[in-house]
């Protein structure tokens, strides 16, 4: 049982890396990789926010929008699933917004690290993507925890890794046309080779 | 008359919102390993950027401030369903290869970047010529991908075959690494090297 866990923790980190494998949320992985400093805090505030909403939609899943799981209260064969993506968009956004002000409150010091990233990451579609990957796979309540915690923490090791790539960068002589935007798609591509090396790989 | 053919025309290459304004790269990348899916992708981008812009800038006078992104996150969301269901009732097959990544235009950056940076400021008209013109530009960012990959990863295009595989007793030996996801990358950077290199007023400052 443990091995399973662990497995599906390895494999949501390094081989269907929600950044380098599966593209998503790469408007801030690209907007926010320029300093290592301020990767790190945002990819913080990803793996924080990915293990608290997936689960939260897993048990809304399961519990509301599932064909048949309202049938305790004598709505058997009501199919939710329909308004899957606006529930899921919406505890995000009440998530982010709870976390933001329990933050403030009891520990003002992360707070003020993670700064604007943790407002920014509700349109973040690593966050909407893990929790629509979650409800395609079918993953139980417990699955869905060590997905969380594992695709959060794979975003943040590939954003803190470009960033370290970005800040050798600056040193580089690039082409006129390929400096910014262009190089930085090339290096992500090639990162996404080396973690495709991964793939394969059996615990 | 001229402002609005530049407000139409300009997302394409001027100011394109994948090339230059970096929003909503994530769909452009994960869906365009075949010109099929790219083409539908872009018709359902299309449509819920439209329709969203004219949608915020007709009640952009009513929405206070503080809670505009939540307002704007449910027409969004709304108009999103709409097409997930559109697709999944005509396309079925082709909705199942586009996995995840409908529903993912909701918090696709550029829907929520043209609300937010030309909606809220302008009449309805104006913002449906920006949805359909920053659409395009997507569009075009897609297709082209799209393009390179399926004819060169499959030698195929809309599913025809193009190059004769060497498996089938032709010439071509498929190149695998295009269709899998790191090529998109390496397409859309060379891309923006060719659209920077022909118009240099686009090059960042190193």
């Amino acid at each position: 049982m443990l091995e399973h866990y662990l497995s599906l923790f390895v494999k949501s980190v390094f081989i269907e890396n929600m950044a380098l494998a599966f593209f998503l949320g790469m408007c801030t992985f690209i907007a926010v990789s320029k300093r290592v400093e301020t990767a790190v805090g945002l990819g913080i505030a990803v793996v924080v926010v990915q293990t608290i909403t997936l689960p939260m939609n897993n048990l809304i899943y399961h519990n509301v929008l599932k064909e048949g799981a309202l049938a305790a209260i004598g709505l058997g064969n009501l199919d939710l699933t329909f308004l899957g993506l606006i529930t899921y968009i919406g505890v995000i956004a009440a998530m982010v917004q709870i976390l933001e002000m329990a933050l403030d409150k009891y520990v003002p010091k992360l707070y003020n690290a993670l700064g604007i990233f943790l407002p920014l990451i509700t349109v973040n579609c690593a966050i909407l993507g893990g929790s629509l990957f979650m409800v395609e796979r079918d993953y139980i309540f417990s699955e869905s925890v060590v997905f969380g915690l594992g695709s959060g923490t794979g975003f943040a090791v590939a954003i803190i890794a470009l960033a370290g790539v970005r800040e050798k960068m600056k040193y580089s002589n690039v082409p006129a046309g390929l400096r910014g935007l262009g190089i930085t798609f090339i290096t992500v591509g090639l990162m996404a080779i080396a973690f495709m090396l991964f793939s394969g790989i059996q615990l | 008359m001229k402002k609005y053919k530049s407000i139409l025309l300009d997302p394409i290459f001027n100011n394109n919102p994948i090339a230059l304004q970096i929003l909503g790269i994530c769909s452009a990348l994960a869906v365009t390993s075949k010109l099929e899916t790219s083409i539908v992708m872009s018709i359902a981008v299309i449509f819920v950027l439209t329709l969203s812009n004219f949608s915020v800038s007709l009640i952009r006078k009513h929405i206070p401030g503080s809670i505009r992104i939540l307002v704007e996150m449910t027409i969004i969301a709304s108009l999103v369903i709409i097409a997930d269901q559109l697709i999944k009732a005509f396309v079925y097959d082709i909705s199942k290869q586009l996995s995840v990544y409908v529903g993912l235009i909701i918090t696709n950056c550029i829907i929520m970047g043209r609300a937010e940076a030309f909606a809220l400021q302008n009449p309805p008209g104006m913002s449906v010529l920006d949805g359909i013109g920053n659409g395009l530009g997507y569009t075009f960012v897609l297709l082209f991908v799209g393009f390179f990959r399926e004819l060169f990863g499959a030698g195929k295009l809309l599913g025809y075959t193009i190059f004769q595989l060497n498996t089938e007793g032709g010439w071509y030996n498929p190149n695998g690494l295009f269709l899998l996801s790191p090529s998109a990358f390496i397409i859309i950077g060379l891309l923006i090297w060719g659209i920077r290199t022909w118009k240099p007023s686009q090059v960042e400052e190193a």
